[in-house]
């Protein structure tokens, strides 16, 4: 609806970087843990808000100053941009700093990386359904469905922002994807090792 | 080109490559005074032993090649191959590029052994939504067969064009050491490669003339990362054009600029994000003569250009300085005080892409202001209304945008009225794409689905051959398109229509649908079916998230041999589910391939 109100702006989709809006003052994009808004993030706020009709459905979408109501409506490849240049937008600000946003994925024994964006996921148990889905043709077993299964053929690991190899799964969700600099699947055993230094 | 623009592309290739442009040996003089190096007199193998053909019809033959050699579209070349036999064996023998627009439609041995002295390869691989990660890691596509056939069977290869393909750094090894006269390569979108493959091509293809390497996913392993740049010949070299944006590597810098001050045919540089604008002014000064410039960073860094920070005078001398100067590109960081030093280019510039930068409109509209002779655009939305008013006044060739030729156009919310304003005023469209961003999002005005204005496009737009919809779309959308987008190839759907309707208003109507790619729209098995009389003259249909399931694609793979329907689907669900979550199918004359994945399943 027309009418959806200025401080939906913020929260709408787009391709140059927030608070880049020309006409007037960037505003302040609020989104999901501080970090700036992708161009999927805070859809369904805005569809939300655009199928209601009645002003006080707007107030309660109303996103003045507040964080916006958790925006889950992402979709894989949506909008239909490359992956190349979504991390050429980003990759301006993050000067230096990990912002765990694409972040490559290597398999142990496959001969190809994928970068997958850690912001499209909701948690953990996601990340490991789209790893799964995505290297399926190279997993021999099942991906460990709980952390800390042994037995399992392959772990998943990542490297932070100091360069340590950690397990996946230790710290919660924002703290990981803030720090996530890259991800690795490796095969169990040698994963194993990891685990016990915690 | 940034973004995927197929029908323009094709052309352009067609264009580039075609014979006479600059080709070395060349044979066209005719029969007898043809050069010995030339393929086109190894043909003492004539293919069939069944019917040679009698003497008068060999000298025919000739002369038909002769004429045949003036063709290059590579339509009228199909059209000419089937005329008869020896029009087509004419055909085959004078073919000198050879496009293949899904790498599975044909094998490398079938190709090959048809057209014996080819020197040039287009070859595209993975389907578009690849791109947006719909297709999962390993599905194919990859350049090692063709180009270990190639080198057997064309060692005067010259040039090769590879989209969303994967190359291997072996690969690139194998066609460096392979081909003696290659000159030209050319990666898009692909992958699987890294700076070793390029330090092989550097180092061995010593008539290299073209390194283009656009949107590829380069691997940058740190502890793999190899010089490359380094490895060009250190005598002067033949090379026109270079464009290694995507390399996320930084380069060595100084062997690139000598590289560049040793190569005086150098028109095409493009470099990575990693050069700074103090290296940038430094390449322009080794090279006044470029044409096209992929700027880079365009901001300084201070690990490259030391204390000192560039003075924007200097800068601006290096523009007025390359003359020749008609496209502009880069701009990745883009510090805005160094954006005035382009102006003195902006009267010469054709092509401007700014698709990088977030600028705003009170820092495009000088520029922009002085880019008359603007033909092709890229913007990003910073710029704002008022940044595309300012373009739309000054660029002519823009203006009234009534020569537009394509749009492209991402946004939050459209209005039916504002695209039936585009389809009037811009009757010239062929490729039209419109994304906004929203799904099912509807006229932010009128609350009504986005049918009328598609539907005006397709009606007013006669010329139109690619279109891309979105928004809130019903049936009626696609019974517009089918009803008046007579000339429409290459059809985008996403999130769109409520019934199979829409899918058998397109399948029937579309008469020269070649390439059709749907995702998350309510399409089932009877809109599938109903495409049944149609598949065989349309390179690929895509569909993932749709309605489709196993029976339906099961039947379009009985009833069409020739199509070879490939489903993948998540192993996840429900196993007795019959639906089908992604489906790929395409023609080709050599049945399933050889290298299917196992998530694949071909049926």
């Amino acid at each position: 609806m027309e009418g959806a109100g200025e401080s939906l702006r913020d929260t709408e989709l787009r391709l140059g970087l927030p608070g880049t809006d020309a006409p007037e003052k960037p505003a302040l994009t609020v989104t999901r843990g501080g970090k700036r808004a992708l161009p999927e993030d805070n859809e369904e706020a805005y569809a939300k808000s655009s199928k209601s009709s009645s002003a006080e459905e707007q107030g309660e979408g109303d996103l003045c100053g507040q964080e916006p109501p958790a925006a889950k409506a992402q979709v894989v490849g949506w909008p239909p941009i490359r992956s190349y240049r979504k991390n050429s937008l980003h990759a301006r600000k993050v000067e230096g700093e990990a912002a765990g946003l694409y972040v490559k994925v290597s398999m142990d024994g496959a001969p190809y990386l994928r970068k997958i964006d850690l912001k499209v996921y909701k948690g953990y148990k996601e990340l490991r359904e789209a790893l799964d889905d995505m290297f399926k043709c190279f997993s021999l077993g099942e991906f460990p469905r709980k952390e800390g299964c042994s037995g399992s053929e392959y772990a998943i690991t990542y490297e932070d922002k100091d360069g340590d190899l950690m397990l996946v799964g230790d710290v919660p969700w924002e703290m990981f994807i803030s720090s996530c600099r890259r991800l690795r699947i490796m095969k169990g055993s040698e994963a194993r090792g990891l685990g016990s230094r915690h | 080109m940034t973004e995927d623009c197929d029908g323009e592309e094709q052309d352009e290739e067609t264009r580039r490559w075609s014979p006479g442009q600059g080709s070395s040996s060349s044979s066209r003089g005719g029969g007898s005074g043809a050069s010995a190096s030339s393929p086109l007199k190894t043909r003492c193998v004539r293919g069939r032993v069944d019917q040679p053909p009698p003497f008068s019809g060999l000298v025919l033959e000739n002369v038909l090649e002769n004429v045949l050699q003036f063709l290059a579209c590579r339509r009228d070349r199909n059209a000419a191959s089937l005329v008869c036999r020896s029009w087509y064996r004419a055909e085959a023998r004078t073919r000198l590029e050879l496009f293949i627009g899904n790498c599975y439609a044909v094998s490398p041995a079938r190709a090959l052994g048809r057209f014996r002295c080819a020197r040039a390869l287009v070859l595209k691989g993975r389907p578009r939504f690849a791109d947006f990660n719909l297709v999962p890691v390993g599905w194919g596509a990859r350049f090692s067969p063709w180009v270990a056939s190639m080198a057997v069977a064309y060692p005067w290869l010259e040039r090769v064009c590879l989209k969303r393909m994967t190359v291997t750094d072996a690969d690139l090894a194998l066609l460096a050491r392979s081909f003696s006269s290659f000159r030209d390569l050319t990666l898009i979108c692909c992958d699987g490669f890294g700076t070793p493959g390029l330090a092989a091509v550097a180092e061995l293809c010593r008539n290299l003339r073209v390194l283009d390497l656009i949107e590829n996913d380069v691997e940058d392993e740190d502890e793999e990362v190899v010089d490359w740049i380094s490895r060009f010949p250190e005598t002067a070299t033949c090379l026109e054009s270079l464009s290694f944006e995507c390399v996320n590597c930084p380069v060595n810098f100084a062997a690139l600029e000598a590289l560049v001050a040793r190569s005086p045919s150098l028109r095409r540089l493009r470099v990575n994000q990693h050069v700074s604008v103090g290296q940038l002014r430094c390449l322009m000064v080794r090279a006044p003569q470029l044409t096209h410039l992929g700027t880079g960073s365009f901001e300084t860094v201070p690990a490259a250009d030391g204390a000192a920070e560039l003075d924007v005078a200097e800068l601006e001398s290096a523009f007025v300085a390359s003359k020749s100067l008609v496209c502009l590109s880069g701009f990745r960081m883009v510090a805005p005080e160094y954006l005035p030093a382009i102006y003195p280019v902006c009267a010469g510039l054709v092509s401007l892409n700014l698709s990088y930068a977030t600028t705003t409109a009170e820092q495009l509209k000088p520029v922009i202001l002085q880019c008359h002779n603007l033909r092709t655009f890229w913007v990003l939305d910073t710029v704002g209304d008022e940044g595309l008013r300012a373009v739309a006044k000054t660029c002519k060739h823009l203006q009234g945008c009534q020569r537009l030729r394509s749009i492209l156009y991402f946004c939050q919310r459209m209005t039916n009225a504002a695209v039936v304003t585009m389809s009037k005023n811009c009757q010239d469209l062929v490729v039209f794409r419109l994304c906004i961003m929203g799904r099912h999002r509807p006229d932010h005005i009128t609350g009504e689905p986005m049918d009328e204005g598609f539907g005006a496009i397709v009606m007013n737009c006669k010329k139109l051959t690619r279109l891309a919809v979105s928004g809130l779309l019903t049936d009626k959308v696609f019974e517009y398109i089918a009803k008046y987008g007579k000339l429409v190839r290459t059809l985008s759907v996403a999130f769109a229509g409520n019934s199979d309707l829409s899918l058998r208003y397109v399948l029937e109507g579309c008469h020269k649908l070649q390439k059709l790619e749907i995702r998350d729209s309510p399409f089932g098995d009877a809109g599938l079916l109903s495409g049944i009389h149609h598949y065989y003259n349309m390179r690929f249909l895509w569909m993932n998230s749709c309605k489709l399931s196993l029976r339906g694609c099961k039947e379009v793979a009985q009833r069409l041999p020739r199509l070879v329907v490939e489903v993948f689907g998540d192993q996840n669900k429900d196993l007795d589910s019959d639906a089908v979550e992604k489906l790929y199918l395409y023609r080709s004359l050599v049945g399933p391939r050889d290298d299917v994945p196992s998530f694949v399943k071909i049926l």
